[in-house]
């Protein structure tokens, strides 16, 4: 799953559950996402609960789809199929670094914290 | 979904699912409906948590029907702690397959939420779980926690609905709990969800006591006992209490028990009390109901009975070393396990409770005679009717058992009155009413038995004197002059007895005067005697002189004839 070699800053795990389109979706936004926005070495994990269904419990897992950010800790969790996600949000939630411009226009790497 | 979908009941009827909690499954006339869904809506600290988890518990142990608790807000440490206090070892009981105890953690502030998604990773979850130990119980503890922790309500209504549906296709029965809401049952109104069965559990506050209760709001397909049924949650767990679970068919005896003392049992008609039989003890302050109350279990406990000593004023130390004072060893009979005390302060807990307390106590150590001193306490907690329907409870459930049961009673002000302050005298068997009599500056104890059903019993007053070696009934004086006690009594008696005295006395002198006389008369008859013969003798002695003279006189002339006669013959 590494998008390159080396250990990886990032992993991310979704949970799915069958290899339904709604599932297929979620995947598809959260690859897009990560190829679009990370510069940095991540991991993404796919766990399909019809397959795994012992794993739910493990991460707490109630609803699907679920993307569970294990690293760097503290552990988050997004619920939905990331359908509905601006850039920033999704920096705010996971406060992961992204390439771009920020607030201010500036163009270059910048964290977002808050 | 891979899990094979095992059917629900057959609409025909209506299968019950015992929970296993005490008198819950009464009331319900025999359980939960099976493979359906029921809420328990309750406030905090209502006691929620411990339905599903006895629910739960009880299914795996004693019905064997593994079971899934789903735990929202506690997680399984703290349960397993929480638990063990009750004698639930839930780890033994995961470990052997039994149960499972899930702890679904939502926590607000580690989520985001972005797009669409449904709960299906939860039914994913429970169905794993279900399959696992192949459970037919589920207990969700609290599922609204899913409204507070998450933003889209929609979806969590509709999948919560989709849940409900989905636990009645496995035909796993189902405990919901829900935190009640202001103004609907719950807060976010899951019974609108469940409509089969729905229980409401309460903690309200009375007299400044909390008392906790159930009520079965709807149960579709059965009928169920209505009501508010008050509940105990103690070291047993939930214990509720339903009168309808109260028999009344029981059968009474014909035998009777001792009342330890005999004079009281002469005046039982000879006997006693009845076995399994309510003595009520009524008397104003200090006329010795304590006392009556101590012959009573130590004639019991003499016996070989189990006697269960509920006292709700004194402790034990302070019972046994007062009756100490009056000759009854109390210690004798704790040591041999036959006497056990049952101290409450009346002010402790609701009137409810006390009743649950005191039957747990029964229940637990079986005694053949309970003494409870005094029932007047628990007034304190609680009204005249609520005491009444309390004591009506009592008496029933422990008549059910046989067991004989002596209460006492403090009665206040005009004892003529002879109305007991808890109105219960219609319960009672043999009432005693004890009373203190007032006369020349000394109070008396007096004891009548009131009534006593089912024996000619005595009607008398007896006086009632407690000595060191136990309580003594003395016939009180009678006489022409009215009845007495106490020390008039006894200078009633002194009169009499010197009156008596007197009357003996005169009797004595009377005799002693006859025979005085008697003596007199002889003394003066034997002179008379002494007399008669003197002067019976001098007259004799006369009599013969002159008769002698006679004699002399008429041989003189004789003689002289003769010489005259002589001489003329001659011339």
């Amino acid at each position: 799953m590494a998008k390159e070699n080396g250990v990886s800053e990032y992993l991310l795990r979704i949970y799915v559950a069958g290899e339904t389109e709604k599932s297929k979706h979620a995947v598809r936004n959260l690859r897009k996402f990560c190829e679009e926005y990370m510069d940095c070495k991540y991991e993404i994990e796919i766990v399909d609960l019809m397959k795994h269904p012992q794993l739910a419990a493990g991460d707490q897992i109630f609803a699907i789809p679920t993307v569970v950010r294990k690293l760097p800790t503290p552990v988050k969790k997004l619920i939905g199929d990331l359908s509905a996600t601006k850039k920033y949000w999704w920096a705010w939630t996971l406060s992961i670094e992204l390439i771009g411009t920020d607030n201010n226009g500036r163009i270059g790497h910048s964290k977002i914290w808050w | 979904m891979q899990a094979k979908k095992s059917r629900s009941p057959t609409a025909s009827k209506l299968v019950k699912v015992p929970t296993g909690i005490k008198g819950f499954d009464d009331i319900m006339m025999g359980g939960l409906p099976g493979g359906r869904s029921t809420l328990v809506a309750g406030g905090a600290g209502s006691g929620k948590t411990m339905f599903g988890m006895e629910f739960i518990v009880h299914g795996a142990t004693e019905f064997n029907e593994p079971g899934i608790y789903v735990s929202f807000e506690e997680n399984i440490d703290d349960l397993k702690k929480n638990f063990a206090s009750m004698n639930f070892d839930l780890t033994r009981l995961i470990d052997e397959k039994k149960i499972i105890i899930d702890h679904v953690f939502i926590e607000r502030n580690m989520i985001e939420e972005t797009g669409e998604y449904d709960l299906e990773a939860l039914f994913i979850r429970l169905g794993y779980e279900i399959d696992s130990i192949g459970a037919k119980r589920v207990a969700l503890d609290t599922i609204e926690v899913l409204f507070s922790g998450l933003t889209n309500h929609a979806v969590i209504r509709a999948e919560i609905l989709r849940l409900f549906r989905w636990l009645k296709d496995r035909g796993v029965t189902t405990i919901v709990t829900g935190e009640r809401g202001q103004f609907t049952l719950t807060r976010y109104g899951l019974e609108e969800y469940i409509a089969d069965c729905v229980i409401l559990l309460d903690n309200r506050i009375d007299n400044e006591l909390s008392t906790r209760r159930l009520r079965i709001i709807k149960y579709r397909g059965s009928s169920h006992g209505t009501g508010e049924y008050p509940f105990l949650i103690g070291k047993a767990g939930i214990t509720i209490f339903p009168i309808t679970s109260i028999r009344t068919d029981y059968k009474m005896s014909m035998q009777t028990v001792s009342t330890g003392m005999p004079i009281m049992d002469e005046m039982l008609d000879g006997k006693g009390y009845f076995k399994g039989s309510t003595v009520l003890v009524s008397g104003t302050a200090g006329t010795g109901k304590t006392s009556l109350g101590a012959h009573f279990v130590d004639a019991a406990c003499r016996r070989g009975e189990k006697c269960l000593y509920i006292s709700l004023e004194e402790n034990q130390g302070q019972v046994v070393r007062n009756m100490r004072s009056i000759g009854i060893n109390l210690q004798q009979w704790i040591d041999k396990g036959r006497l056990k005390f049952h101290v409450a302060r009346p002010a402790m807990h609701g009137i409810e409770m006390h009743l649950l307390m005191m039957e747990d106590e029964a229940n637990r150590f079986k005694p053949q005679n309970i003494l409870i001193d005094p029932i007047t306490d628990f007034t304190m907690v609680g009204g005249g009717r609520e005491v009444k329907s309390m004591l009506i409870r009592l008496i029933d459930l422990f008549k059910a058992r046989g067991i004989t049961i002596m209460m006492t009673e403090l009665i206040r002000g005009d004892i003529r009155v002879e109305k007991p302050e808890t109105y219960i005298s219609s319960l009672i068997d043999t009432w005693i009413l004890l009373r203190n009599f007032e006369y020349g500056g000394e109070r008396c104890r007096g004891l009548t038995i009131l009534k006593s059903r089912g024996m000619a019993h005595s009607n008398q007053i007896r006086e009632f004197v407690m000595s060191s070696d136990g309580i003594k009934l003395l016939s009180p004086y009678i006489g022409p002059e009215g009845v007495f006690m106490g020390s008039i009594k006894l200078s009633q008696e002194a009169k009499d007895n010197a009156r008596i005295l007197n009357i003996k006395r005169e009797i004595q002198h009377k005799h002693d005067m006859l025979e005085e006389k008697m003596l007199e008369y002889e003394a003066k008859m034997l002179a008379v005697k002494t007399q008669q013969k003197v002067e019976e003798s001098d007259l004799k002695k006369g009599l013969a002189m002159a008769e002698q003279d006679l004699q002399i006189l008429l041989g003189d002339r004789e003689q002289l004839s003769r010489e005259r006669k002589m001489k003329a013959q001659r011339p």
